[in-house]
């Protein structure tokens, strides 16, 4: 077991799944395309599980990288499962995987939510299921594939990869005005990822003439020497991207147009993982490559602004929308705030709280979808005005809501708090005043979610359709059941998590205030990898 | 995942706790059970069953009860054992608790520890250098408290079976019950700042549970909200505090914190008021201090037996179990203490104030509750911890008592408006009167503590209040650590003299006001009607056991903690002496360390007669004057009698317009910046530039496109052979 | 024989005029089938340029005749059911109607 769940081949077999269960899924026809989607769904959550507990934390493996002037060799870098397979050797583009603790529970997160996702969607999708879950799964495989890409190319191909499905899922099953949220969601992604183009061939380009060996590789970029200037205008194209996907304040406008037209699935899945993408490339990529630009004093201001702003200004405008889904959309950009408070705080707490902040919010955001989908289902609509009172017509319904509710907040002994809190801790240690107000928005958190749930599921039962109205079936137990059990494992016993994500986190840490004390951008962060080669 | 435990070793042998942990776990266990009782009780079966006539869920409404606009809905299927069931496990998992606690309490009571023991379950957040661990710590503080709780929690709960059995969500309620008694143990169990906050903010779910659990009158769900949100106001507090402590302190646990405090951070210094401060906020989000007290009142939405345990005898004084546990800190922070005192006191005297005029018997004891917390945290405030500590004890007493005891009225005078079908508000004084006859039990009871309150000896409140009170004059005199310290330039003598002064005062009108309640709802001619008089009658034993119970620890409660050396207090000595200052010592021998440390020894405390005569002529004149002043023979129906008008009566009726004040001041321009925010940032501004980007783009694209893509193929041809000309000329040229 | 009669141009003027005739038909018609025959004309004026030139060039240009009648034969079975599809849905075969890729 701990052989097989070492070797590259398990990541392989998550990319591949989803793709042959796309093509399987497809061919299967209209009636059983469901079936066959959960089917794949369920294998490759199973085939992910172990990878928890095979998880060695201090494993190092061997990549393919720069090991002398023009020469292609071997190099020990701190990740496992790691695979080298050459795609496009001639332009240094390889197949390179690896997973460490940032990146295992985004996948085991993506693995998770897709069993339920295709749950989620049994009834709610009638029409072109078999285009659907081909959708829905080859999604998967672009999210998995973003999440563990070690070769920028490959990581840019995923990133991608990403966009059509979803902009499929969101213009061919989505509500009203679903045609205009898919296209904003296109446009502004694409934007975003067009400048990371460039940069990653400038880097490229960079690397190729210091060197002469043409490399993607991320072992190759992060110890590329990089002068200031370089570094933050890389850096800006790079957190571009990464910010719209966030979304961070001004570029977070696609999120709520997008949540509300996308069909249930379509809304967890955005929630769930694909705005992970955003801040894991914030992780992963803007801050080891560029360390010196994002530690400038100018880029941490500018950060913790539009992390303050997003929490603050987000749950202010989520409390005045009518429509519970637009509701929880603007949410996920009160939280992912805290993401990024946590991130730009450089500290273990901050970042191994902003991590944390994201599986919690990857539980506990895609539960709220699925139950707003559920009553979406049974009354076709998602203004809270149209409900009231369903607690006592829906007491597992009810239930559940305030416990997903209250997760989203924060409370003890959820996910939220154990996160949100650090992530406080953190940020208070580099920037007391940004924490202050950031605790605002524990504040915040109840002024908009109470209402929202007083007016569903308290008040009058006042509508006759609300009356006879189904409580959730076991299918729909099936979706929130392991979610709920997860909320509170990481509420009450985070260590499993926190200790394997710690590793990864120190070296970046470290990585970033070596740069600080040091702000020679020749020396730049070198996660555990050994220096470039210097020219002959 | 049991490390280890700890044992203690004590002046007298060593303590090993005894089940420490199944203290807290039965509650849980108990919540569990009920939870999925009342889902499964819910669960619609196959035939739809009918309307069924809800009694007590028109009962629920209390005040504004309306019987027969229950809109219809589908009722849980009752089985045998959904009534039965709940009725055994609630209180049964409370009263196990608190015989596991009896029995570490004996155990303690041997030792005499001088050290917390703290019992390590697992380790929680250990990221870097944060280290929580999810344990639990025993001492003697936190030993008072667990009994309480789940001492006067397993009254209640008895009392709950008798008071809400024929409810719909019986075992839902129960549910919520235990699931609060679970919590708030952790809160006083808990051995570090955060695990105490997830009690704290546990206890805040159950509350916002609780006042809403007749979640189908908007009111009630409304008020469970205000609560929460306002809660979360201060529990923002606890958690700037928290960060305050570890980034100068470095840890978060209880025993790390107080015995790096005085080492690490200065005496007064900004650190230690800052966190002192931003703790108090938490405290009075809590506790229902001035300026966040607002809640409380309204809270009174609630099932009136979740009024008596969580909005009088267990939660709300979690802020003064909060200043207490933190003594070092405060003691430390003289400033921040003056803070705390003053605010204390003049919560005290502006509640008892509302109370005053109040025609509901629950809103009477609500503002009651909101001053006698007012009382605890002056105490508190200024240093006089264990004085604190008392009052909260016979507080829990007497209040539990009286709440549980207008819960009895209200069941009776709603029975009794039931039967006839009379609309009338069975919370309402004004349509009591004489009861005394009717409800004997709840006459006597309710008596006994009302006495308590209003501090006639020899009963609780007599001494507990005294202490405070005492506590204050003597500060004024300058034995107080905070005696040194200044408030905005105004010595920390003064400033005591000022808060004996009003709690004085606050303490004639708390006479009054009970008086006041008692006449009108016990004495004079019944104002119910003629029809439901012969419906009036007391409830069942379930309901009458825990209230004299009560009335007995209100009666005797205060022999625990007798000041020999004060004047007359001291006549109460039976050997037992100031016991329960004996048994906090250790507690608060942090604090005194501190004192020693920086201030050097205090003033020997001189007792005078006066401040005791004083309270003894206030705590009996309040009631005489109460008795003299007011005619409850003169009294008519709610209907009838009309609303106050003159100006000061208004203005204490409508408690000082804060709640309007407050909607003006805050509530509404939140909402409006939020509206603005919503629609002229987002959708005006920033979708504005992006949607206009992409349409300006459009139109240029459309302009020009028109005009060049006709879609006509001739003109396509055209321009190809144009095209094809002007290459062939370019070759050749 | 033939070629010893005619003018040595002959061929390669008939197959220019033919092409203008042609091109000028694409360019002037508005009647989808008759913009279809120009087209022909067209592909056949190349044809004939290339058979004209087959003595000299080889026998490359007689074969690629074959291709190109080949395609036109295709090109003209698509091509016709292309109207026919549109005259369906239009009623008419006038181009001026047609202009579906336009946004």
């Amino acid at each position: 077991m701990q052989e097989l769940y070492g070797s590259h081949w398990i990541l392989a077999a998550l990319l591949v799944i989803p793709l042959i269960g796309a093509l399987a899924a497809f061919a299967a026809g209209e009636a059983n395309a469901k079936r066959v989607a959960l089917a794949v769904g369920i294998i490759e959550f199973v085939v992910s599980v172990p990878l928890f507990w095979t998880f060695d934390a201090a494993a190092v493996c061997q990549q393919s990288g720069l090991v002398g002037p023009g020469q292609i060799g071997s190099l020990p870098v701190p990740f496992q499962n790691c695979g080298d397979v050459a795609w496009m050797p001639d332009w240094g583009i390889h197949y390179r995987v690896g997973l460490d603790g940032i990146s295992l529970f985004m996948v085991l997160l993506t693995t998770l939510l897709l069993p339920l996702m295709v749950l989620g969607s049994w009834t709610y999708i009638q029409q072109r299921q078999r285009l659907y879950y081909s959708m829905l799964l080859a999604l998967t495989t672009g999210v998995v594939g973003v999440f563990v890409a070690l070769d920028l190319f490959l990581f840019y191909v995923f990133w991608e990869m990403v966009l059509i499905p979803m902009y499929f899922l969101i213009g061919i099953w989505g509500g009203k005005e679903r045609i205009y949220a898919a296209v904003k969601f296109f446009l502004y992604t694409a934007f975003g990822s067009l400048l990371m183009l460039v940069a990653i061939l400038y880097l490229f380009f960079q690397v190729r003439a210091l060197v002469g060996t043409p490399t993607f590789s991320y072992f190759d970029f992060i110890r590329l020497p990089l002068t200031g200037t370089q570094q933050g205008w890389l850096f800006l194209a790079f957190a571009l991207a990464f910010a719209v996907k966030v979304p961070m304040f001004p570029f977070h406008t696609w999120l709520p147009a997008a949540h509300v037209q996308a069909p249930t699935a379509g809304s967890v899945v955005l929630a769930g993982v694909l705005l992970k993408m955003g801040t894991y490339g914030f992780l992963r990529f803007a801050l080891p490559l560029f360390p010196h630009a994002a530690t400038a004093r100018t880029t941490v201001t500018i950060a913790m602004v539009l992390g303050l702003i997003g929490i603050i200004y987000a749950a202010m405008v989520a409390a005045v929308q009518p429509n519970a889904k637009r509701l929880v959309a603007y949410t996920s950009v009160a939280h992912l705030g805290f993401v990024v408070l946590g991130i730009f705080a450089f500290n273990l707490q901050g970042i191994q709280g902003a991590l944390l902040v994201m599986i919690g919010h990857g539980l506990s955001t895609p539960m709220l979808f699925f139950l707003l989908g559920m009553l979406y289902e049974r009354r076709h609509s998602y203004e809270v005005g149209d409900f009231g009172g369903l607690a006592a017509s829906m007491p597992l319904f009810a239930t559940m809501l305030v416990f997903a509710a209250m997760a989203s907040i924060g409370l003890p002994g959820t996910s939220g708090f154990v996160s949100e809190f650090l992530v406080l801790l953190g940020t208070f240690q580099s920037n007391p005043f940004v924490a202050l107000i950031a605790t605002a928005g524990v504040i915040f958190a109840a002024y908009y979610m109470l209402p929202m749930v007083q007016r569903t599921i308290f008040n009058r039962l006042d509508r006759r359709e609300n009356h006879a109205i189904a409580d959730l079936n076991s299918r729909e137990m099936a979706i929130l059941v392991p979610l709920v059990i997860l909320i509170l494992w990481i509420g009450v016993y985070p260590r499993p998590f926190l200790d394997r994500m710690e590793p990864a986190a120190t070296a970046l840490v470290e990585g970033l205030q070596n740069t600080r004390l040091a702000p020679d951008p020749a020396r730049v962060a070198n996660v555990g990898v050994p220096p470039m080669p210097e020219l002959p | 995942m049991l490390q280890h435990t700890t044992e203690a070793v004590g002046a007298h042998g060593t303590f090993h706790p005894f089940l420490l942990g199944w203290i807290v776990l039965l509650p849980l266990l108990g919540f569990l059970i009920n939870g999925v009782l009342a889902l499964m009780w819910w669960r619609r079966g196959p035939a739809p069953a009918g309307p069924e006539p809800s009694e007590q869920e028109a009962h629920a409404h209390g005040g504004d009860a309306h019987p027969g606009v229950e809109e219809q809905h589908p009722a849980p299927l009752d089985k045998p054992w959904t009534r039965t069931l709940p009725s055994l496990v609630a209180p049964g998992v409370v009263l196990a608790a608190f015989a596991i606690a009896l029995v570490n309490f004996w155990g303690m009571l041997g030792a005499e520890l001088h050290e917390p023991v703290i019992e390590r379950y697992w380790s929680w957040m250990p990221v870097g250098s944060l280290q929580v661990d999810a344990a639990l710590q025993l001492d003697q503080l936190s030993m008072l408290m667990t009994l309480i709780i789940t001492g006067v929690g397993a009254l209640i709960h008895v009392f709950s079976v008798g008071y809400m059995r024929e409810d719909p969500g019986y075992p839902r309620y129960m549910a919520y019950l235990n699931l609060f008694i679970f919590f708030m143990l952790v809160l006083v169990l808990g051995a570090s700042y955060p695990v105490m906050f997830v009690g704290w903010e546990g206890v805040g779910l159950c509350s916002y549970l609780l006042i809403g659990f007749w979640f189908k009158e908007q009111a009630n769900a409304d008020a469970g909200k205000k609560a929460f949100i306002v809660n979360r106001i201060g529990d923002a507090g606890f958690l700037i505090a928290m960060m305050l402590m570890f980034a100068n302190l470095g840890t978060l646990s209880f025993s790390e914190v107080f015995a790096a405090a005085p080492g690490g951070l200065a005496y007064g210094g900004v650190v230690v008021t800052a966190v002192c401060l931003f703790l108090f906020l938490g405290a009075a989000g809590k506790s229902a201090q001035i300026p966040l007290y607002i809640w409380l009142p309204d809270a009174m939405a609630g099932p009136t037996p979740v009024s008596a345990l969580i909005h009088a005898a267990t939660m709300v004084t979690a802020g003064v179990y909060l200043v207490v546990r933190s003594s070092v800190l405060f003691t430390m922070a003289p400033t921040a203490s003056l803070v705390v005192a003053l605010i204390g006191a003049l919560t005290a005297i502006f509640a008892a104030t509302i109370g005053l005029k109040q025609w509901d018997i629950k809103k009477v004891l609500a503002y009651s509750t909101v001053s006698q917390l007012g009382f605890m945290f002056a105490a508190v405030g200024m240093g006089a911890y264990v004085a604190g500590v008392f009052h909260l004890m016979t507080h829990a007493f007497f209040k539990a008592c009286l709440f549980l005891g207008s819960g009895a009225v209200i069941y009776a005078m709603h029975h009794a408006l039931h039967a006839t079908h009379n609309p009338a508000d069975a919370q309402d004084m004004r349509n009591m009167g004489g009861l005394k006859r009717y409800l004997p039990v709840t006459f006597a009871t309710m008596g006994i503590a009302t006495l308590a309150i209003a501090g006639v000896p020899p009963f609780a409140g007599f001494f507990s209040k005294d202490e405070i009170i005492g506590a204050a004059w003597l500060g004024a005199g300058g034995t107080s650590p905070m005696a040194q310290a200044t408030l905005l330039g105004i010595p920390g003598t003064a400033v005591m003299g000022f808060i004996g002064g009003t709690l004085t005062i606050a303490a004639l009108l708390t006479a009054f006001y009970m008086g006041r309640m008692m006449l009108y709802t016990f004495f004079g001619p019944n104002r119910t009607g003629a029809e439901e008089e012969r419906h009036l009658h007391e409830a069942g034993p379930t309901m009458t056991v825990p209230l004299v119970a009560l009335a007995t620890l209100s009666a005797v409660g205060g022999f625990l903690n007798v000041e020999h050396e004060v004047p007359i207090v001291g006549w109460f000595d039976f050997g037992q002496g100031a016991a329960l200052h004996h048994w906090l010592h250790p507690v608060i021998a942090g604090s005194e360390e501190v004192v020693r440390a920086n201030l050097g020894e205090l003033m020997e405390p001189h007792h005078a007669w006066w401040p005791i005569v004083l309270a003894i002529v206030i705590g009996v004149g309040g009631l005489l004057l109460a008795r003299a002043l007011l005619n409850p023979d003169a009294l008519r129906p709610a209907g009838v009698e009309p609303d106050y008008t003159s100006a000061p009566e208004r203005v204490l009726y409508n408690k000082y317009w804060i709640d309007e004040l407050y909607h003006a001041l805050v509530v509404r321009p939140v909402n409006v910046v939020s509206q603005v925010f919503y629609r002229v940032f987002d959708r005006g501004i920033i979708d504005g530039i992006v949607d206009g980007g992409a349409r300006m783009l459009q139109g240029i694209g459309l302009y020009t496109g028109t005009r060049v893509q006709t879609g006509q193929t001739n003109t396509y041809a055209f321009v190809i052979i144009i095209g094809v000309l002007v290459v062939l000329g370019a070759f050749t040229l | 024989m033939i070629a010893q009669t005619l003018p040595a141009n002959a061929g390669l003027y008939l197959s220019a005029i033919l092409f203008a005739i042609g091109v000028a038909g694409v360019m002037i018609r508005r009647n989808a089938i008759i913009l279809f025959m120009c087209i022909e004309l067209m592909l056949n004026a190349a044809n004939l340029a290339f058979v004209w030139f087959s003595p000299f060039a080889g026998v490359q240009g007689q074969v690629f005749v074959f291709f190109v009648i080949a395609v036109a034969a295709a090109e003209a079975a698509v091509g016709l059911a292309i109207i026919l599809a549109v005259f369906r849905h239009k009623e008419t075969v006038n181009i001026n109607e047609f202009s579906l890729l336009r946004f």
